[in-house]
């Protein structure tokens, strides 16, 4: 089981991956869409790489639910307890 | 002039091809006769029977930031270089939606591939047999549609006036100029970034060309392989690159005090209805195009001192556009200094109109005719003042050259452009 630490330190190195946005500027209150580039399409991309780093499922029904980065991280920690 | 006739120019140009990452440096290797083709030494094209190709010169990922170069097929990554570098030519600042020299209401993008993103489509799918559905890329649509090309150039110029894409296989490229070209004349935009561009060296389509005996198996001879008109040519050489030029009102370009390349006075266009992938022999369709041209523009065979040839390698195609041009314009043949590029930069498919055009614009501009290389023996039939060796003068004087450029199917488009004052 990750801690939250551990799940925003791994999405901010997707984020980085994915969206070229540095590591560092990945924090809990930044928008995905506003704040990190990362688009509709994008962000199912962020979806399946936390999805297979982190043990978990995030059905396509719940990603519209994360805006902002702290949405991932509690959806992460809450399914990686489920 | 009624607003249906317009005036057009070329204002701007842009390249990347085997040759090198811009238009200057792809001139500079045609008139040194370079050629841009390599061995594969990619691991899948050791069982190939063609295992040459004219690759890239700059890789696109070291130019296109990876965030948005991962979005985008290579296609659409070559032409994004190219109508940025065009763009800037043209004196076009960036960026470019707010530069206030053009109403984006008044500028279009015609961009074209003969196959569009193939390799896109075929690495996805590898992903899906090998790890299921949910790891294929959502940006997999956008990437594979022919028409990215186009949208990609029309979001990054912030072009409102229509995003194009025909697509004719080899004529791709040309055809979208001669769109470009025929907008502008009807009075629907003042400016259009048209161009071609390909990327599809992939052993799936190198093995299928080949398998149509259609490609050079010259493999020990990589530089050689290309080798237009010469009686020993077996096929031609897949080539990959994009070239763009920005067509202009001349009445647009004069008010912002752009400089001019040359004029782009028209297309010819016809189809031979013959065979799917077989030229017509006797040049029938290529000579209905060349007609064409000259019923519908103000174009004389006294003018035309050059000509980009199509002439891609083939034993049969070669000779077909010779025969056809000798149909049309009988003794004028002998003032045209022909030029075939592909000897140097391979067959770009539907980059070869762009790069071609991008080639005929510097021939008129610069005065000069690049050469043929590796024309040992001329073939008897091909029977035209083929330039060799090293660059051509031409002419002073107002002067036209022509870009031709034929497709599997039949489709068959000729550029024409006339020098300015």
């Amino acid at each position: 089981m990750a801690t939250k630490e551990e799940i925003v330190s791994g999405l901010a190195d997707i984020v980085n991956e994915i969206a070229g946005i540095p590591a560092e500027d990945v924090q809990l209150d930044k928008s995905f869409t506003d704040d990190l580039d990362v688009d509709s399409l994008s962000m199912v991309e962020v979806v399946v790489a936390a999805e297979e780093q982190f043990g978990v499922k995030i059905p396509d029904d719940d990603v519209k639910n994360l805006k902002t980065v702290g949405d991932a991280v509690d959806y992460i920690l809450n399914a990686q307890v489920a | 002039m009624s607003p249906t006739n317009r005036t057009v120019v070329v204002t701007g140009i842009g390249a990347t091809t085997p040759l090198g990452g811009d238009s200057a440096s792809t001139w500079e290797a045609l008139l040194a006769g370079r050629s841009g083709v390599r061995p594969l030494e990619q691991d899948w094209a050791a069982e190939l029977p063609v295992r040459i190709a004219a690759q890239i010169a700059v890789e696109p990922g070291t130019v296109i930031p990876r965030p948005q170069a991962r979005k985008l097929d290579r296609s659409a990554q070559f032409a994004l270089i190219a109508a940025r570098e065009a763009w800037a030519d043209a004196g076009f600042t960036a960026p470019a939606g707010e530069d206030p020299s053009v109403d984006p209401n008044r500028l279009g993008t015609v961009m074209a591939s003969g196959i569009g993103g193939l390799t896109t489509l075929l690495a996805q799918y590898d992903i899906l047999l090998q790890q299921g559905f949910r790891k294929v890329s959502p940006h997999t649509v956008p990437m594979l549609m022919p028409n990215s090309p186009a949208a990609n150039v029309s979001i990054d110029v912030n072009a409102r006036a229509g995003a194009h894409t025909p697509v004719s296989a080899c004529a791709s490229g040309a055809e979208a100029i001669g769109y470009g070209i025929e907008m502008i004349r009807t009075g629907r935009a003042d400016v259009v970034v048209a161009g071609g561009t390909e990327a599809v060296i992939h052993p799936l389509p190198i093995a299928a060309f080949g398998n149509m005996m259609a490609m050079s198996k010259n493999n020990d001879d990589p530089h050689g392989a290309s080798r237009p008109y010469d009686t020993g040519r077996d096929g031609f050489v897949m080539g990959e690159g994009a070239g763009v030029v920005i067509l202009e009102s001349v009445e647009h370009a004069r008010a912002r005090g752009a400089r001019i390349y040359c004029e782009a006075v028209g297309q010819g266009v016809s189809s031979d209805a013959h065979h799917i992938t077989q030229p017509e022999p006797t040049g029938r369709g290529i000579a209905a195009a060349l007609q064409h041209l000259l019923d519908t523009s103000d174009v004389k065979p006294a003018e035309i001192v050059h000509v980009n040839a199509h002439a891609t390698s083939t034993p049969q195609g070669d000779v077909a556009e010779i025969k056809a041009l000798r149909q049309i314009f009988g003794d004028d043949v002998d003032h045209m200094a022909v030029s075939a590029t592909k000897s140097m930069t391979g067959h770009l498919l539907g980059g070869a109109g762009g790069i071609e055009s991008v080639s005929t614009v510097l021939a008129l501009h610069r005065r000069l005719a690049p050469p043929t290389i590796n024309l040992a023996e001329q073939d008897p039939e091909a029977d035209a003042d083929i330039v060799t060796d090293k660059p051509r003068p031409l002419p002073e004087g107002t002067i036209v050259a022509l870009n031709d450029s034929f497709g599997f199917g039949g489709h068959n488009v000729v550029l024409a452009f006339r020098s300015v004052d």
